[in-house]
């Protein structure tokens, strides 16, 4: 009898590592950033076609690209260098327009970019641009303007870098005037030395948590993304963003179907769905980012539209650089020089 | 018959201890592209700063929580049993909160203008500090975050049980009677402390050091919330291997064999103070 119960015990166990999330009702496996969708919406798509959301984030494109090594999802929403990265790889499916209706809501503006030139494996969620967020009352308005201001001894201890290589050292290169896209080893040496350079300037090297920090005011100066910017001036009204005169890193996100995916009909049904008018504009709403979506742009107010902030004017968008997949030594000397940077 | 009821415990540990540190090691000696090679192992000379400094703080911490951990453990095991177990509720409640919050706990108590700088500008300390020392420009707090001392702090704190807990266990099961027969041959209390408890409990403090170094030498959460993330620690290393621009979990698997094989070499230097007569209640390796 006991021999039966630490058999059973065992297969129970063994059982239970194969069979989480094996129902057969219909679900869509979605994977994004953290804090990048209007939660609400989820449930509505649920109530809308009863298929079940199972949504999960993650904090970085690399962090993505590791776990579609090992795991399955039915909808990913990388950045652009990393979706020709996946391409490249074969990592994702081409996407069936047909069944995404919504699609032709999105300006040709993003479709059809360098990363996806035809525009076959993915459908642009926000877009945006890297730039300097700053407390505008601490910080004199004779200092703005540049990356450089990072490196402003008058603010040492009170400005902080990007906790990922490819952003920090996009903003070191753009700086000392390269492409972001450089493959010239000496060029992306001389951004770490910058970065090095840096260091006892910088409080700390941070991600989300500047989120929290520049509102609260542990920092004065950090670089952000335009729609956390948003967010983070309706927490604290004395913070404020520009974009710096070198020119900056102009980012596409967008939806894409991995090649393992399980779901693949429920998708495109999500896609579809976050397409639409109606949810897109409750999304840009509620995440901050710009939408690439017609209608919600036309929808939006004046104010909001001609706001470089939420919307960066095209001016940016034609003096920025979108970041490209990098060949695999170049990634390499990256994470060489990240590990030199922080040993 | 007993021994069945063991089974479930041994299919866990196949799945899910030795079966991953197989495909570590399997890792670590091959390319990306699957061929067997050492090449993994030919840089780490350059990384022997990021190990040193992980060593060193965790090194600190488990020194701290020692000084902390086994006087705290001491007077316990002396209070009434009713006492014990409601301290030993105070050191473990703080533990059914989620590791990630404590630490992000600590971040807005040390921030500048977290608790502790806001009281000390609120008690005057700082005018006071500014008045007396005169330094260039007046200092408006302390700068207690994104230092090493943070990373200590913040280790030390997380750990502290897994010292008090393992030297508990071992003191409270010493038999009253050894005790009392020193005493009863004249030896002073620092004496009985110092050839009779202290050297009975060493399988509780060996086993508390275990459990507190070798979590502290590899974490990565507090180094990046409490220290800044200008430093790496070895996790913060081998994460960057999976989540870095180079996906490379061959590098990174190798760096975690060769933290391993050095954190097994501490352990065994560890043991050798270990006589072996007090096999009870300790926990090693």
């Amino acid at each position: 009898m006991k021999k039966f119960l630490a058999l059973a015990l065992s297969a129970i166990l063994a059982l239970s590592l194969t069979a989480c999330g094996g129902s057969s009702s219909e679900v869509v496996n979605v994977y994004n950033w953290g804090e990048y969708i209007d939660a609400d919406l989820l449930k509505q798509f649920e109530d809308e076609t009863g298929i079940r959301v199972v949504y999960t984030t993650f904090e970085t494109n690399e962090g993505l690209y590791s776990r579609m090594k090992t795991e399955s999802y039915d909808v990913v929403i990388p950045s652009d260098y990393m979706i020709a990265r996946m391409i490249e790889e074969g990592m994702l499916q081409p996407i069936n327009f047909d069944n995404i209706p919504n699609y032709a809501l999105i300006d040709s503006k993003y479709t059809g970019l360098e990363f996806d030139p035809e525009q076959a494996y993915s459908v642009p969620y926000t877009w945006g641009a890297v730039g300097i967020v700053y407390n505008a009352r601490e910080v004199d308005e004779a200092d703005l303007g540049s990356w450089d201001i990072l490196w402003n001894e008058k603010y040492a201890g009170q400005t902080a870098m990007f906790d990922n290589s490819r952003d920090a050292l996009g903003v070191a290169l753009k700086l000392l005037g390269y492409s972001q896209n450089t493959t010239n080893k000496d060029e992306l040496r001389a951004a770490a030395d910058k970065i090095m350079e840096g260091k006892d300037n910088f409080q700390g090297f941070w991600m989300d948590q500047i989120l929290e920090k520049l509102p609260n005011e542990e920092i004065l100066i950090a670089p952000y993304y335009n729609g956390d910017a948003v967010t983070m001036m309706e927490d604290n009204p004395d913070l404020s963003f520009y974009i710096p005169r070198e020119g900056t890193n102009v980012f596409v996100d967008a939806m894409c179907i991995p090649s393992n995916a399980k779901n693949v009909e429920n998708a495109e049904k999500f896609i579809n769905f976050m397409c639409s008018t109606e949810a897109a504009a409750a999304n840009a709403e509620y995440i901050g980012y710009s939408s690439p979506q017609r209608e919600v742009y036309e929808q939006l107010e004046e104010e909001i539209r001609n706001d470089p902030i939420h919307y960066p004017t095209e001016e940016t968008v034609a003096q920025g650089e979108t970041f490209l997949n990098l060949p695999e030594d170049i990634n390499e000397y990256y994470n060489e020089l990240w590990t030199e940077i922080l040993r | 018959m007993k021994k069945y009821l063991a089974y479930p415990y041994g299919v866990w540990m196949a799945v899910f201890i030795v079966a991953p540190i197989l495909l570590v090691v399997f890792y670590a000696f091959t390319g990306k592209s699957g061929a067997l090679t050492l090449d993994n192992f030919t840089n780490m000379a350059a990384y022997a700063s990021i190990f040193g400094r992980s060593f060193l703080l965790a090194f600190i911490a488990t020194v701290v929580c020692l000084l902390l951990g086994y006087p705290l453990a001491y007077i316990m095991s002396r209070q009434p049993p009713r006492w014990q177990s409601f301290y030993m509720m105070l050191i473990m409640l703080p533990m059914w909160m989620n590791f990630l919050l404590r630490t992000y706990a600590w971040m807005s108590i040390l921030e500048n203008n977290g608790f502790i700088n806001q009281f000390l500008q609120n008690i005057g300390f700082i005018d006071l500090l500014n008045s007396v020392l005169q330094p260039e420009t007046p200092i408006r707090y302390l700068p207690l975050i994104n230092t090493g001392g943070a990373v200590v702090l913040g280790m030390v704190y997380n750990f502290l049980p897994f010292m008090v807990l393992p030297i508990y266990n071992v003191l409270i099961k010493i038999d009253v009677k050894i005790i009392e027969a020193a005493q009863d041959l004249g030896a002073p209390s620092q004496a009985v402390f110092r050839k009779v408890i202290f050297p009975l409990s060493m399988p509780g403090v060996i086993s508390g050091i275990t459990m507190v170094f070798v979590p502290a030498v590899s974490t990565f959460v507090i180094s990046k919330t409490l220290g800044g993330g200008k430093e790496m620690l070895i996790g913060d290393l081998i994460d960057l291997q999976f989540m870095g621009n180079a996906y490379n979990p061959q590098l990174g698997s190798a760096i975690a064999l060769v933290m391993m094989a050095l954190v097994f070499l501490c352990m065994l230097v560890m043991n050798r103070f270990d006589d072996g007569s007090g096999e009870e209640g300790g926990l090693l390796l």
